[in-house]
């Protein structure tokens, strides 16, 4: 790749479940079909390590046995027990520990008991980082935030903390606001490709009619190449039938999640925090319509937030 | 605008084209393929540092009728601003040659049949002058009625007619503050008769320069190449002339030896979508290995990749699987892709369907043929046009000679 910077791979589990057709999980494994001929193929804990190992990346994640948040009973119990069994594989694998980082991630779906013996267990490793896994998919957003911060506080301080699939800036600035480290999403580029670009006030549809005479950049907040030189009536006409829109609209995208990650970072380290909380969530909802769900992660996070939920008057 | 000619080698000419805005370069030249105004994939931050030539931009004003309006163009202050390539040649050619054919189909007194975002319609010169003068290009050819070389005798001679009088109705609706800016349209498709009428008459008109029309739909290569004689011999010798629709590089060839100053080229896109690279000699001087003259093509190679030492095709299983090839796409070439990267990581991303693969071929396509016309000016400076032409056409003769360009001819 020729790429001088950090990189993470994923173990396969999430994109074999989500992914491919028909997986089927055993203690041995998890058995799919191969997206190149068809054939079934069956990844290990051992397997994904070795080929995590080849491909070098500087953090590495176990293979965990993960389960969609809606699924209830005895699987998701299943599911975690496994997921605990299976580090343990992937801790005896991994071949290059000083140079590749194996995190563990928590599982458990959306009950606290589970939650926590896998906290447990996987704080018991010693492991140099954890992920908060089996989130982002179909869960309501007060299930979710409760299940973060629970896994904040029972995860080492001086580890990151890494909320997997997460990626709309309101879920990241939440996850932040509790504790967590690191996060990752198609999200940005997606919406990008359908051609929704992010800005302060939240989501800007390119393809909307308005668009086509609004000569304003995308953010004017923005200090990205794409916003320096191209105008929302301009990208209207390229998103969705050409690439080049996409590739722009994507910049930016990924611009703004860069951005609000440098926000996130500088405004903890020079004390500012709450503050930037409360101007973001002002942009997001000048109506003052702040989630409850917000509000409560908020709340647990130890954040006035009261004056967002006041109207902004024009 | 300032057009003088050089060198010359035969027919062909090397000249300095300075252009209003400043910007300054070599002739015969290459024009990048543009869509509404930017690279089809190449990220237009890039484009200013592809290469030492890479400056000159064609555009469609097809793109501007509707999708974005002339009125979004006008507003930005033109394609410069709107496409923010302020700094780049941008060439308004009428013909679309990404992909849409004509047909010669029934053109009207009031303008000629053009595909567009919204289907083939009628442009008629209000219109189209009205998209010229909103996107201020820095040359612009006339509305054309262009036909193919098939259509009947009568057609073709309305065909010149209206592209006469057409070119005398946009002289009269362009902007003056703009000056003289206008390529004129010459056509003629099937006879030299017409061919020579056409430029005749263009010849005489107030225009910066000329544009050559009706080429590349499928005309016999040696009757091509009369029409281009008898068309150039009517034009001034201080005149700009363009050409479209011819790309490939013996189309090149033979359009700079007929005295062809500016081509704009789908070529090197249109490897890159067949996943190829460009990877043809430049230089004559160095001797083609044994090695590269006696290689048998093998079943692994699929007939586009043509073990010609033309191109390469990167979806070959040859760069991942029994050989890992980490070599760059051509060892030397100093573009962004080949000092970066390697064939087999290209064909990773191809195997993965990602969109950097066409990204990073498309720059290394683009840069190999700046570099192509480069080599032609050299030789032409040089007063060895011919034998460069000779040694070019030659060489590519070894392996399979399937070139992608050929199946695009309507």
């Amino acid at each position: 790749m020729n790429w001088p910077r950090a990189l993470l791979t994923d173990s396969g589990g999430f994109q074999m479940v989500s992914l491919l057709h028909l997986a089927d999980i055993t203690e041995e494994g998890v058995t799919f079909q191969s997206p190149v001929d068809g054939k079934p193929m069956l990844l290990t804990p051992e397997d994904s390590i070795q080929i995590q190992n080849k491909i070098g990346a500087d953090i590495i994640m176990a293979l965990d046995d993960v389960v969609k948040t809606t699924t209830t009973g005895p699987r998701v119990e299943e599911a975690m027990y496994r997921t605990l069994r299976w580090i343990d594989r992937c801790i005896a694998a991994h071949s290059r520990p000083h140079e590749q980082n194996l995190f563990g991630i928590v599982q458990g779906g959306l009950d606290p008991q589970l939650r926590d013996i896998c906290l447990e267990g996987l704080v018991a490793r010693n492991l140099p980082g954890y992920a908060i896994g089996g989130l982002a998919g179909g869960e309501g957003k007060d299930a979710f935030w409760r299940v973060v911060a629970q896994c904040t506080a029972g995860l080492p301080e001086d580890k990151p903390r890494y909320v997997m699939g997460i990626g709309f800036p309101l879920d990241i600035v939440v996850c932040t606001a509790l504790g967590a480290d690191m996060y990752d999403c198609v999200y940005p580029t997606r919406t990008a490709r359908f051609g929704s670009a992010l800005v302060s006030e939240g989501v800007l549809r390119l393809t909307h009619a308005a668009m086509a005479t609004d000569y304003r950049p995308l953010d004017s907040s923005c200090t990205c190449m794409v916003c320096k030189r191209y105008t929302r009536a301009y990208l209207h006409t390229l998103v969705t039938k050409e690439a080049m829109g996409s590739q722009l609209v994507s910049y930016h995208n990924i611009s703004h999640m860069m951005q609000l990650s440098r926000n996130l970072h500088s405004s903890i380290l020079e004390g500012r925090f709450p503050e930037f909380v409360q101007s973001f969530l002002q942009k997001q909802f000048p109506k003052g319509d702040v989630p409850d769900w917000v509000c409560n992660a908020m709340d647990v996070a130890g954040i006035d937030i009261s004056m967002c939920r006041i109207p902004q008057s024009a | 605008m300032e057009f003088t000619v050089r060198a010359c080698s035969g027919h062909g000419r090397v000249g300095s084209l300075r252009l209003a805005s400043g910007l300054e370069f070599e002739t015969p030249s290459l024009l990048m393929i543009t869509r509404r105004g930017l690279p089809v994939v190449i990220p237009p931050e890039m484009l200013m540092d592809l290469h030492p030539d890479s400056r000159a931009c064609q555009f469609t004003p097809m793109h501007f009728l509707e999708d974005p309006l002339a009125a979004v163009v006008a507003k930005a202050g033109g394609v410069h601003k709107l496409a923010s390539l302020t700094g780049f040649a941008m060439v308004a050619v009428a013909r679309d040659s990404l992909g849409n054919e004509i047909a010669g189909e029934e053109a009207s007194n009031l303008g000629a049949s053009f595909e567009t975002s919204s289907g083939r319609r009628i442009v008629g010169l209000e219109k189209y002058m009205e998209v010229v003068n909103a996107c201020k290009p820095d040359l612009w050819v006339s509305l054309p009625d262009e036909v193919p070389h098939w259509v009947p005798e009568k057609r073709n001679r309305e065909s010149v007619d209206h592209t006469s009088q057409w070119l005398d109705h946009c002289l009269s609706l362009q902007h003056a503050e703009h000056g003289n800016r206008c390529l004129g349209v010459v056509v003629g498709a099937g006879s030299l008769e017409e061919r020579a009428r056409s430029a005749e008459q263009a010849a005489t008109r107030n225009v910066a320069g000329f544009s050559l029309a009706g080429f590349g739909l499928g005309e016999d290569v040696a009757q091509r190449g009369f029409h281009l004689e008898v068309a150039i011999a009517k034009l001034p010798n201080d005149k700009l002339r363009h050409v479209c629709g011819l790309g490939s590089p013996e189309e090149v060839l033979q359009a700079v030896g007929a005295g062809i100053d500016l081509l704009d080229s789908t070529y090197p896109y249109m490897l890159t979508k067949e996943c190829l690279a460009m990877t043809f000699p430049l230089k004559m001087e160095v001797p083609l290995r044994n090695a590269d003259r006696d290689m048998q093509p093998t079943p692994d190679h699929g007939v586009a990749s043509g073990f010609s030492l033309a191109k390469v095709n990167l979806r070959s299983a040859t760069y991942g699987g029994g050989r890992i090839d980490e070599t760059p796409l051509v060892t030397g070439c100093k573009c962004y892709t080949c000092k970066r990267h390697t064939k087999v990581y290209i064909n990773q991303l191809l195997n993965s369907n990602e969109t950097l693969a066409q990204t990073l071929l498309e720059i290394h396509n683009t840069y190999h043929y700046l570099e192509f016309f480069k080599a032609i000016r050299e030789s032409i400076k040089a007063d060895k046009f011919h034998e460069f032409r000779t040694w070019f056409t030659s060489q590519r003769v070894f392996g399979m000679t399937y070139d992608v360009s050929e199946s695009f001819v309507a």
